[in-house]
């Protein structure tokens, strides 16, 4: 029996546990040389993590169960979302297993018990980030949902595994659906991920919080896994939209020489989407809570002119 | 350049072209507007210039700087012009929403899909299969005729409907005779002029570019 694809899934799941902290150290870092700040060291989420996990819990009397188990639920779906998408080669079992619906799915999961722990406390901060958070799931869903079945009818399948490799294949040079898909991968990427147009990762203003509002109320290693796995969630969503379009470098063949050729890309392609992200957000200003239905709304316009362009052009 | 890449290109300047169009549906800012409209002439012109390539049309070439000088340069230099000397400043306002707007588009290029499938089938020409996109430009074109109130908007609508007509005749018989669009294009400018001058007439007889309040000629007493 071939022990590789598992050896490399379990390698996959720890290199994503590892550098999300340091990718989320590098998006902080850039921002602040853009903005011509000295900027904290890349290894600081970690020390932050290390320190809410020595920290200890203060629980509200009146918090039920679902407040207690909604970071590990969180953290586990994150994590196992981490597995399925190949960022080194295809050759994942878990990959086989789950393709890009599920993945949306998890990601739902967690958001979904996110919004109900925000409101298990009954503070006017959680309900109201919950309220947000769900407005906005149920713009960016339905467009995710459209840029990924734009790219599976282009690869004919719905297989992460496959894509990619259809992707690798490059036919994809001009084709306008993928064009389109990538441009709606990008507006959505930022709603789920909760960047600057549409939430301010960086504040704990009360008008404008949404993510922040939910998870107000978490302390000590419950915080520690939710801002892991929302720094998991960031890398991700860099790591598929890089593997999806941008498939170079990646390991086809299963070989370890060429599963560390992949490792290197990946850190590459990652410090680049960085990069991406901190001009896109510094080039925006965060937009007004009512004017997301345009911008969520522009983006399933994209995916579905992609899907529609398929089937006209293609 | 071999055939398929030809193809593709053109397919992907297509492509681009619906999205100005859209753009233009969705944008609210009136400068956004004219610029999308220049945007939307430059990948036109790109784009007869490749179908001039591939199909061995010299003539395409010469609509093609025809549609650069007028469509790019000329047209949108005279609407910022006119915006600056009436002092338009605030933003279009539209009467459906922009999300209802967006969906109704997206409705009009099904429903083109569908119009134009049996010329598809029927063609031999490669680029056949963006007739369905000139088609559902045309229509967004009257779709932003119809949702904006003001008269600015309104001919930058009628201006990306004829950018639709232009490429419809390219895509569907590798563009008219030379006559032919020399006399559209001379149509067109003229009709910028015109309009020019109405607009003149309007800010000065109502105040305002919202043709709404056209709706009441009679004069009060």
């Amino acid at each position: 029996m071939n022990f590789y694809p598992f050896i490399s899934e379990i390698l996959q799941i720890g290199i994503v546990l590892s550098i999300a902290p340091a990718f989320a150290g590098w998006v902080r870092m850039v921002k602040c040389w853009f903005q011509g700040r000295t900027s904290p060291s890349l290894f600081q989420p970690y020390r932050d993590i290390r320190k809410l996990f020595a920290k200890d819990v203060v629980l509200a009397e009146n918090a039920s169960w679902i407040f207690r188990f909604t970071p590990y639920l969180v953290f586990g779906t994150t994590v196992l979302a981490g597995g399925i998408i190949p960022m080194l080669t295809t050759d994942l079992p878990l990959s086989a297993a789950a393709d890009v619906i599920v993945l949306v799915a998890l990601f739902a999961i967690a958001r979904f018990f996110t919004a109900l722990a925000g409101m298990d406390i009954g503070t006017a901060f959680g309900g109201m980030g919950s309220s947000r958070e769900m407005t906005i799931a149920s713009l960016a869903e339905p467009a995710m949902l459209m840029a990924i079945f734009t790219i599976s009818l282009a690869a004919r399948s719905t297989s992460l595994s496959q894509i990619v490799q259809v992707m690798y294949s490059g036919q994809s040079v001009l084709r306008p659906s993928i064009a389109f898909a990538f441009l709606a991968f990008v507006l959505i990427s930022l709603a789920e991920t909760g960047r600057i147009p549409v939430d301010n990762p960086s504040t704990h203003l009360e008008l404008t919080m949404i993510h922040e509002a939910m998870i107000l109320e978490y302390s000590g290693r419950h915080l520690a896994l939710i801002e892991w796995a929302g720094m998991m969630k960031l890398t991700l969503f860099m790591a598929l939209g890089a593997v999806l379009f941008f498939p170079w470098g990646i390991d086809v063949s299963g070989s370890a020489s060429g599963g560390v050729f992949a490792f290197f890309f990946l850190l590459l392609k990652l410090a680049a989407s960085g990069v991406i992200l901190v001009l896109i957000e510094t080039g925006l200003a965060k937009m007004r809570l009512f004017r997301l239905t345009e911008f969520l709304g522009s983006a399933f316009l994209m995916a579905t002119l992609g899907m529609l362009s398929f089937f006209i052009l293609e | 350049m071999n055939l398929h890449i030809a193809a593709q290109i053109n397919s992907f300047l297509a492509a681009l072209v619906l999205l100005t169009a859209f753009g233009m549906l969705t944008q609210k800012r009136i400068y956004g507007l004219i610029h999308l409209f220049a945007w939307q002439g430059l990948f036109l012109s790109l784009n007869t210039a490749v179908v001039g390539f591939v199909a061995g049309k010299h003539h395409l070439y010469i609509s093609s700087v025809l549609t650069l000088s007028l469509k790019v340069v000329l047209l949108p230099y005279i609407l910022h012009v006119l915006i600056n000397r009436l002092r338009i400043r605030k933003e279009v306002e539209t009467v459906v929403n922009i999300p209802m707007t967006m969906m109704i588009g997206i409705a009009l290029v099904i429903f083109s899909y569908h119009l134009t499938a049996p010329i598809r089938e029927l063609s031999t020409l490669i680029t056949r299969s963006t007739l369905a996109i000139a088609l559902a430009t045309v229509m967004i074109g009257l779709l932003m005729m119809i949702t904006r109130r003001h008269a600015v908007t309104q001919i930058i609508g009628f201006l990306a409907l004829e950018n639709g007509l232009f490429f419809a005749a390219t895509s569907a018989t590798y563009g008219m005779p030379l006559v032919v669009e020399l006399g559209v294009a001379l149509d067109v400018l003229i009709a910028a002029f015109i309009f020019g001058i109405f607009f003149f007439h309007i800010h000065t007889a109502f105040d305002s570019l919202d043709v709404e309040q056209m709706a009441k000629l009679k004069e009060s007493d």
